[in-house]
Order: structure tokens, then sequence, then C-alpha cells
């Protein structure tokens, strides 16, 4: 297995010593690291986008005897695999980045919720996190603060997609089915055992690492004005160089399957299974907030690719890897699939494929958590943006 | 099961208790820890982590039923589990399935007669840059050829 | 790591719900919201389905249950919130702030449309074929949203096989919805953890241990999870097949005992709202439906009070009196059959406290192919010994192998109060328009004492009502106003009271046998607790355990069913604490206005101690055909 990082970007992999955002932060002091957060306008980059210094803010408020840092490595998204990198490559940055979110909101236990599938880095990064004891980054009275104890766990997931929903998660942490929880109330109050709890990616404490260390400021020059920083790009399929891209946001399509040198693109998934599928007219569009957000997996096809194939792939994986509580995305996958399968076999009206696009619309606001509320993006995005292809040319238009 | 089995697994599942604690929390830890040793969880192993959680058998047969990676049937000696998500399938897990198949004389959700090897597919194992991949116990193997494949296989008997 | 016990239902099913302030006073504890553009004030952590509940705006709902914790998981209940991009449950969102709410805007409507016409897809069966045809909340919801069609298809062929096994739950997989109330019935509000969701995705469906049949697991029988069940997928195990056919079969002697219950609720069954009694007209109903006579199971209750009265008499001489350290105190209560199995697999090194005392059923199934088959001069060969009882464990009661101390199947059939209302319709009877008739001799009308055994707190209620009068002296009615002993009533899920005995009087003759005088029992101080629904019988259980307060009393009752049995298994569908209390008030009512209410005095119950139980209350006779005893189980599943 290789981990070669494609491209370095001038954030995420900038200049980085073990042990730097936690000096910072013990300098600085608690509300000048949640300042610096607010500065960089950090968001979540597990996919939802959410403002990292907002969710910190409301976990520090909170009052409580007991508050926890999670940090989300359950990477299921198909098509993502930067979290792979960063911990297997770069486990200060991550690492640290709890520790200082410990310090900020007053937490002391921080857990690492990592994939089954990756528990063959669970060693290396344990090891590691024992040399950061011994260092005194983890333990009692860090770096010499009198009270700031913190330390971190590495927890295994047993191989459930939902459990990156972060209540999933939690719910399988507490020793339950990864099923989400309703919200409010939201984990920043009621979270892990009912504490104060903030759940955070992987790249998120990253760049929270650097933001501490760096500054607000100098992270938000980079990137766009409502996406600062960067962002870490997995980048799969038909191209000559996949793998991990740190790239500023505001990067075009275009310019990003220039970089990866992709050939005959035709259609770019962004956003892993459950986000959008773009064809050729729209490869001028920026990742970003404004226009696609994302937690970062691109998945590129070439002219050779059959969508329909495509599509049928992502809803088989919904179709199992949704946790089947709540009737959208238990039901509703199933019958996306179904409908995938008529069209593959010419069995379908027109009709019946507007009523399933209309449930599509439903599930993505009536599913209970994230998983079901996404799980439609490709079925609605690959039959509009390639109904070409779908209905007149291929398969299906017989 | 014998009785000499049962009290051994008891007492291993105690352990497991005391290292990870009592509480429901502890739930997960302890059954994966079972699962490594036994490559599956038996009834009598999930009604022994019921009581000495204080939680009903249904509730742990409920997580184990929820969770790819635990499972309630045994498994083979070596679970083979090979990524079926998209990227892995645009470079080539059908032939790597097949030749699999093929070499082990399996179907996948099988178990070899000898019960050195469980077949499986599992969804996404975050190797999509590298495809086709698959996991073999808790290690990850890549660029995956049907010979390639069939190689990692034979080590394995 | 988990600090919170209390409550083991899974986190996801939980209410996480908000606080509620408890004045409407303080700054900040009313929050004003508008919905549909009209303007209201609820108090905070209301969620928006009770507020709109509140304020007559319906909204429909599937996996909600007043008397269950919030899942939020069938997405039925859907509202849109202004501001928020997707709609949210009504039933589990808490308002904490001002919100803009929109119960049927275009979306909402089509959303609830998909969710009803998902289900609908998955749901096998047809409408006219299933026990709760015209009583089941899909169905409502289908008509109330225009359906016409299925949609998304529909399956044409059963997925999963019924399961029989048991002797009071049959569960038929194909019509679940997945709303999981049964889970959070089962592992919540009864802590017995039977049912919980297995596997995952589409493959998810409501199971067992291994997904074994019923009847292999630590089912206790209670029957709440139908109660509660939205649909078909949980109903009782049926016996009026057989019961029709002894019927109409004339060389067979069919007789009815009738538990307090069902009368009290039985009139819901006909549209009548809960709180009516319905005794002397479901009398009549049963003998037009061909029952050739039709007892008070209130007499055996009667009966029950005289046996385990007395054994609790024995116990506590033989353990204050005579320094016996072997005898288990407190005792336990024995009528409920779902805390009798309850015990059996949860505390079976308990099982020396339970009275030995049958239940009331089968007390009077022994003695109805006894003494009064050899009254009558009728071979109990010939006689089918039906009970009405509102209970689903009573099924399984009486198909216990060692319920056959009249040397034939004591009790034939457990029939539930929904059973039984199907059949007095398939009468073509509209049982609120029948005239009043009394109970057949031998056993005749019975006590008030024996009816108030429906509500929770009503064993002990009669209980009190004899021992206080045997051991003082003293008439009830001159300590308790209207004979109502109020401290044990109630529906809180845990009671206790102390009883301060000051005088004592003669020991009355039926009991002269057993205990020479009542100067033991002078200056002392009975001890008494009720619980009902499992979990708080559990609550109980364990603190006696700890040797808690409770391990002090001397007596305790406990129903297995949250209400006590009006709330039982068999009882008219839907439930909610409003409806159980309902039901208890007619009890309470029923009682008031009977005159005779103290079990001791019931003529019948003497007279059958004078003829046939000759050697008295927990006589040789008496033990052989009205007790019994238990099967230590454990918990563990083969």
């Amino acid at each position: 297995m290789e981990n070669k990082v494609k491209r370095e970007g001038a954030v995420i992999f900038s200049e980085y010593n073990r042990g730097d955002a936690v000096k910072k932060a013990i300098s600085i002091g608690r509300e000048d690291v949640l300042f610096e957060l607010k500065e960089s306008k950090l968001r979540g980059r597990g996919g939802a986008g959410f403002p990292t210094s907002t969710k910190w803010m409301l976990t520090a408020a909170a009052k409580s005897d007991k508050k926890y840092v999670i940090c989300n490595a359950d990477e299921g998204e198909p098509g993502t695999f930067k979290d792979r990198v960063l911990l297997l490559e770069y486990p200060e940055l991550v690492f640290d980045g709890m520790v200082v979110g410990g310090y900020a909101i007053g937490a002391k236990e921080g857990i690492v919720y990592l994939r089954g599938e990756y528990e063959y880095m669970l060693k290396s990064l344990q090891d590691y996190l024992e040399e950061m004891r011994k260092d005194n980054l983890l333990g009692k009275d860090i770096l010499g603060k009198k009270g700031f104890d913190f330390d971190i766990i590495i927890r295994l997931g047993s191989g459930a997609y939902v459990c990156g929903e972060e209540t999933a998660l939690i719910e399988s942490l507490e020793g339950h089915r990864g099923e989400a929880r309703n919200r409010p109330p939201f984990p920043v109050n009621t979270g892990l055992n009912g504490k104060p709890t903030t759940v955070n990616n992987v790249e998120t404490f990253a760049s929270v690492a650097h933001i501490v260390t760096k500054g607000g400021s100098w992270y938000s020059q980079h990137g766009t004005d409502k996406s600062t920083g960067s962002k870490l790009f997995s980048v799969s399929g038909d191209c000559k160089k996949p793998g991990v891209y740190e790239l500023p946001w505001g990067t075009t399509i275009n310019e990003l399957l220039k970089i990866v040198e992709a050939d005959n693109t035709k259609a770019v998934q962004v956003g892993g299974a459950s986000g959008l599928c773009i064809s050729k007219s729209q490869f001028d569009r920026q990742l970003g907030y404004e226009d696609l957000g994302t937690g970062g997996s691109i998945m590129v096809f070439n002219e050779s690719r059959n969508m329909l194939h495509v599509l049928k792939n992502f809803m088989e994986f919904f179709v199992e890897e949704s946790c089947g509580q709540c009737t959208p995305c238990r039901i509703g996958n199933v019958k996306l699939l179904e409908g995938v399968e008529m069209i593959e076999k010419g069995e379908y009206t027109f009709n019946y494929i507007n009523k399933l696009k209309e449930l599509g619309e439903t599930m993505r606001i009536s599913s209970k958590c994230g998983l079901g509320q996404s799980s439609p993006n490709p079925f609605i995005s690959i039959l509009e943006n390639f109904k070409e292809e779908i209905f007149n040319n291929g398969k299906g238009g017989k | 099961m014998l009785v000499l089995e049962k009290n051994s697994l008891s007492e291993e599942i105690g352990k497991l208790v005391d290292l990870y604690g009592k509480d429901r929390s502890s739930l997960l830890p302890i059954l994966q820890g079972i699962e490594k040793n036994h490559k599956y969880i038996s009834d009598f192993a999930q009604q022994e982590v019921a009581r000495l959680l204080d939680i009903h058998p249904v509730e742990v047969y409920s997580v184990v039923t929820f969770y790819s990676f635990l499972t309630h049937k045994p498994m083979g000696r070596n679970v083979v589990r090979l990524c079926q998500t998209i990227t892995c399938d645009m470079f080539g897990k059908e032939a790597v399935a097949k030749a699999i198949e093929r070499e082990l004389g399996i179907k996948f959700g099988e178990t070899t007669k000898d019960k050195s090897v469980t077949l499986e597919y599992a969804n996404c194992l975050g190797m999509c840059d590298q495809g086709p991949a698959m996991l073999v116990n808790d290690q990850v193997y890549s660029h995956l050829t049907p010979e390639k494949a069939i190689e990692i296989l034979e080590k394995l008997k | 790591m988990k600090e919170n016990k209390e409550t083991r239902a899974p986190e996801s099913q939980k209410g996480h719900t908000i606080e509620k302030p408890k004045s409407s006073e303080g700054i900040g504890s009313m929050v004003s919201i508008e919905i549909n553009g009209n303007k209201y004030s609820v108090p905070l952590g209301t969620t928006i389905l009770e507020a709109c509940k509140q304020n007559q705006i319906h909204i429909p709902t599937l996996c909600h249950h007043d008397d269950l914790c919030i899942a939020g998981v069938c997405r039925v209940c859907l509202v849109e919130v202004e501001g928020m991009r997707t709609l949210q449950a009504s039933c589990a969102y808490p308002i904490t702030h001002s919100l803009k709410i929109h119960t049927t805007s275009p979306q909402v409507r089509r959303a609830r449309r998909h969710v009803i016409d998902l289900l609908l897809s998955e749901h096998y069966g047809e409408c006219y074929a299933c026990v709760r045809n015209n009583n089941c909340e899909l169905q409502s919801l289908a008509k109330e949203y225009g359906v016409d069609q299925f949609t998304f298809g529909h399956v044409s062929a059963p997925l999963f096989e019924e399961d029989k096994s048991s002797y009071s739950v049959v569960r038929d997989m194909n019509k679940c919805v997945l709303c999981k109330r049964c889970v959070r019935t089962c592992i919540d509000l009864q802590e017995v953890g039977v049912l919980e969701s297995i596997y995952r995705g589409h493959e998810t469906r409501i199971g067992t241990f291994l997904d074994k049949p019923l009847a292999d697991v630590i089912c206790i029988n209670c029957g709440q999870c139908i109660n509660r069940c939205p649909t078909g997928a949980l109903k009782a195990n049926d016996p009026s097949d057989e019961i029709w056919l002894a019927i109409d079969d004339p060389t067979k002697h069919v007789v009815i005992q009738t538990a307090p219950s069902p009368r009290a609720a039985i009139g819901e069954e006909f549209d009548l709202g809960p709180g009516h009694s319905l005794t002397g007209q479901m009398n009549t109903a049963l003998r037009r439906i061909g029952f050739d006579k039709v007892f008070d199971t209130n007499f055996t209750a009667d009966l029950t009070i005289m046996e385990e009265g007395t054994e609790l008499i024995i116990r506590l001489y033989k353990a204050l009196v005579e320094g016996d350290k072997q005898i288990a105190l407190p005792q336990f209560t024995s009528c409920s059959p779902g805390w009798v199995k309850y015990i059996e697999h949860f505390y079976p090194e308990y099982l020396d406290h339970v009275s030995s005392a049958k239940s009331p059923q089968q007390m009077f199934g022994a003695l109805i192919k006894t003494w009064y088959s050899k009254k009558e001069g009728i071979d109990p060969a010939n006689i089918v010994s039906v009970a009405l009882m509102p209970c689903a464990a009573k099924k399984y009661e009486c198909n216990r192998p060692e319920m056959v101390d009249s040397g034939y199947k004591d009790v034939d059939y457990g029939l539930t109060t929904r059973e039984l209302a199907q059949m007095i319709k398939e009468s073509g009877i509209y049982l609120p328009e029948m005239g009043k008739s009394h109970f057949d001799d031998p056993f005749g009308d019975a006590s008030g004492a024996g009816l108030i055994f429906g509500a929770t707190g009503g064993v002990m209620e009669a209980a009190l009502r004899t021992i206080i009068e045997l051991v003082t002296g003293v008439k009830v009615e001159n300590v308790f106003e209207n004979m109502n002993i109020v401290p044990v009533r109630g529906f809180e899920g845990i009671r206790y009271a102390e009883l301060p005995i000051e005088k004592v009087g003669p020991v009355p003759e039926i009991l002269k046998p057993l205990v020479p005088n009542w100067d033991w029992l002078k200056g002392a101080t009975l001890k008494v607790a009720i619980a009902h629904g499992t979990a708080n019988a559990k609550k109980i259980m364990e603190d006696i355990k700890a040797g808690g307060k409770f391990s002090e009393c001397h007596f305790i009752e406990f129903m297995a069913c949250p209400g006590g049995c009006l709330g039982g298994g068999g009882q008219p569908i839907p439930t909610s604490q409003e409806i159980r209390a309902k039901r208890a008030e007619a009890i309470y009512n029923e009682d008031a206005s009977l005159p005779l209410r103290k079990s001791h005095e019931n003529k019948h119950v003497l007279e059958l101690y004078n003829d046939f139980l000759t050697d008295g209350p927990c006589g040789h006779i008496s033990h052989k055909l009205l007790h019994t005893h238990y099967t230590p189980r454990g918990k563990y599943i083969a």
C-alpha cells in the first residue's frame, strides 16, 4: 500500500512540528484559541461544513462535569481516503488538534473512532499516542500547564458506514446500533453519555493544529471568502494520478482534472456516493461552499463508463448501509435501486421514474439523518445529468 | 459446547469485561475481542456478555447483527473481504472476484470446507486510489490482479 | 464510561427531551410560536406534536405512543419549520425558541404521503383478513391521506412465517412497520427485553435473541407489545374457533368465568369510550352466544384472598412467633401470570416468596372440574372451561403442565376481552343494548373486593379489607372512609403503605386451627407495597436484593402490566394512561355500588369451605386444588 500525497499545498502540509499547536494554545489561552478559530472561518471537513468555531464555542459554553472530544475517523464515504493518509503520515496534526480541542472546550477525554477497516493502522497510532504521553503532550498537566489533563483513546468501528454520522457514531461508542439520534438536542449539549461533546473530522483537527500555530488570519487568507483555507481531495477513478491532493478552495473541476491528468472525462462525482454527479457542461464549477461543497471525494469517470452501472453501485451501497430505522431511508433507497434495475432492463415508464425522483426529493428532506438525506443525490443527479446516455443511447433506451 | 469450553470462554469474556469495563459502552470492544479470537460470537458468548454487562441477550444480538464485522455464525480462520464499491469495481474487481471463487471453490458469503477462508464482499475500504482492494483479516491489499490475489490467498493455507 | 443507567432503552429511542419548567410564571418558561399562521404560547421544551395537540391541530403519528419514549423513526409526523432545510419529526422536536411551523404545507403533505406509500409497499396482507381491521393505525393513515393505489408497489407474498409458537402472542412480521413500539414496550416500559431491531438497512426487522420463536425466549407473555402495536403484526393467540366448536357441540358443557377487568373495558370495543362497566349486559350476551354457565372470577378472587391472606398469616406467625428463619418474607402475590413468569426468569432465587395460592383463574378451573361438576352431576371430561381475561399471559398460564389438579386441564382456554368482543359481534349482538343479568350459581355474585383485583393495588386493598377485620375485629369502614383504602390506590409505579395494628380482636372460627390468638400482632406495623409494570417490579426486587426498605415489607402486590389487569395485554386497543384511569374509575365505582365488598363475607365462599374445602383455608384439600408451585427458569436461552 502506498500513501504518498500527490500534491502538498500551502496549508495542511505546511511545516509543522509535533506539539507546536499545543504549546501555542497554552501560551495564548482558551479564549484566544477559540478566537483564532473564529478568525479562520474553518468549516467542518467531513462534508457538512458546519463552522468549527461555533461547534467548539457551544461545547465550551455548555456547563458539565465531563466533556468529550471525538475525532471522527470513520472514513466510509466511497471515494474518500484522505483521513487514511493523514492518520498514517501526519498523526501529529490530528492528535495535536484534538489536544487543543480538549484545552479549548475543557474536555479531559478524547476518543478517536477509527473505522474497523483501518484496524491495520491501530498499532502505529497507539504507539504514537504513547510517544506523545512520554513528551507530556498527553496526560496530566500537559506541558506543565497545571490542571490541563487530556488523553486520547482509540475505539474501533465494526463495519458500518452510518457511524460516520456523528450521532450514530456516539450511539456506537455507547455500545448501541449505529442509529442516528433525534436532533435537537445536539451533541454540543447532549453528546456521548449525555455530556457536551464535539465531534470533528480528522482533517478538521489537522487544520486546527495549523490555525492555532499560525493564526486564524493566516489560514483565512487562503481559499475564498466563504471557503477559507485549503482542502484535501481524495481523487480516484479514471485519471493517471489518483491520490490525495491539497488544493485551495475555489479550484474548478476542469483545473482539478488537469492536475490529476484525467482524459476523456465524462462525469465527476463530487462528494462521494452521497454527493452529486456532474457532467462536462458543469466542469467549470468551483469546489467550495459557494458552489460544490464537499468532504473531498472526487471520482472521475471517462467516456467508457456506464453511468447507470455507476448509479446502481451507489444505490446498492445505500441499501446495505442504511441503518434501517427511518422509513424514507430504509425503504426509499430500495425503491430507487429497483428503479435503476427497471431502467437497466428497459422495463420502466417515465411516469414512474419521475415519481421516484419526487420520492428522492422527499427523502432529502424527511430522512432522520444525513445518510438518507443525501442518498438520493446520485439518483437525482445522474438521471438528470446523464439522461441522454441512460434513456436515449444506453441500454435503457430499448 | 462442552462444559470446559464454556468455562474457558466465560473466563476469557470475563477478562475482556475487566479490561474494558462493565458498562454498555464497552460492548463493542468486548464483542470485537471475541470476534478476533473466535472468528464469531457464539450464542453462549452473546449471553455471557449480556449477563456481565447486565443487558438483555437480544440487545447483544441486535448489535452483532447490525455491524458487518461482527458475526454470529462461525467464520473461517481467515476472512477475506473484497471491496465492491465503485472504483474497485471499475478497475477489475469482477475478475479478481471470479478468480478467488474459482481458486477457493466457494462463492461469496461462503466458507471453505477446511474452514481456512471465509469470502465476503465489503463496502468501500478507503483504497479507492489503489483499487481493487481487499482486506485479509485486518490487513489491506491493493492494486489487486487475479494473479496477485491468488498469491495472497496461497499464503493463508 | 456510561453514567446514566436509569433507563436502558437505546439512546436513539430515548426521549432526549428537555426538562419542562415547573411553573409557567418564570421568565423564559413560555415560548411563543406560530403554527399555520396562528400564534400560540407553549411551555419551553414542549414538543411540536404536543403543542399542536394542545391547540387542536391534528398531526398524524405512527411510531409515537404516549406511554413510550420518543423514537422519531416513522417520519409520519413531519412538519415544516421555517428556516430549516429539512422537515422535522414533530414528536421529537422540543420547542426551545420561537418557531414558525407549518403542519400541512404541500411538501409536508407529499412527504407524509410518500412515507405512507413506502410503508404500504412492504406491508403484506389484506385489511379484511386482519385482526386489526378497522382498528389499525396504518389503515387509518392510508385513509386519511387518500391512498387509492400502491404507488411504489405492494408485496404479493409473505416474506416471513408467522410465529405462533407462543400460547400468548403471535407475531406476523409481514405486517410490521418497524415503528419499534414493541421494542420500547419490551425493553424500556417492561424491562423484559425480548424484542429488538435485528440486522441493518433494508434487512432490519424486529426479532428475538437469535431470531428464535417467541416460545423459546424469555417472554413473560404480558402482551403489552400487542396493545401498542399499530398494526396486526402482533396479536394474541386466539382460541375462539375452538370455543365456537365446543359451543356448537351439544355433548359439551361450556362454562365461562369472567375476570373483573374485561367488563370495565369491553364497551370500548363497541365505541362506548372508556369507563363504562357492562357486567350485566355481558352476562346476557355470553348466554346468548351459547355459554351454558357464566361465572364471576371475582368468586375465586375472594377465595384467593382467603387462601393468600391465610398463607400470609401463617408465614408471619411462623416467622414472628416461632422464629423460623426459613420463612420467606415479604410474601409476593401470585395472581399475575406475567409477573410469575417474570420472577421465574429473572429472580428465581426469590420464588419461595411467591404465594403458593393459584391465581383466581386457575382456582376457578380446579373447582369447576371438581366441586361444580360433582354438584351438578356433569362428567368433567365434557366440561369446556373458558376464562375471559384481560390478559395474554393467562393463555400461557392455563397451559402450564402443572395446572391439571382436577385431573383434567383445569382451564381449557384463556379468551381476551378483544376476542370476546369479536365473538359477540359475530353473534349479531350489540352489547350496550343487552339487558342485564346476574352470574350463575353455585358461585353467584361475588364481592367488590374481588372486583377491584382489576386495578393496580386492588389485590392489596381486598386483602387488607379482610385482614384488618379478621385481626382487629373492627369494621374496615370504621377505619377507612367508605371502605376505600386510598393509600394503596393510584397509578404511581411503586407505592408503599404502613398500617399499624393498635388493637386485636378474637380469632375467627375459620382461622382457629392455625393461630391461638392475635396478641403477637398487637402493636405491630403491617408494611405493604405495590408495583405495576415489570420495570417497577424490578426496582422493588433490586431493592430487596440490596436489603432496602422493601425487604422489610410483609406483603407486596406485583402486577406485570402497567395499571394492573385493566391495562392487560388482552384489553381493547388503544391504551393510554387516561384510558386506564377511566377503566379503574369504572371498577372502583362498581365496587362502591355493591352490597358485598369484603371477600370473607362472600357467603358462597364460606359455603365452599363448609361443603368442600372442609379443612379450611390452606388445608390439605385446598393445597391440592388451589395451590401450586413454580419453576426456576433463569435467563439462559438454550
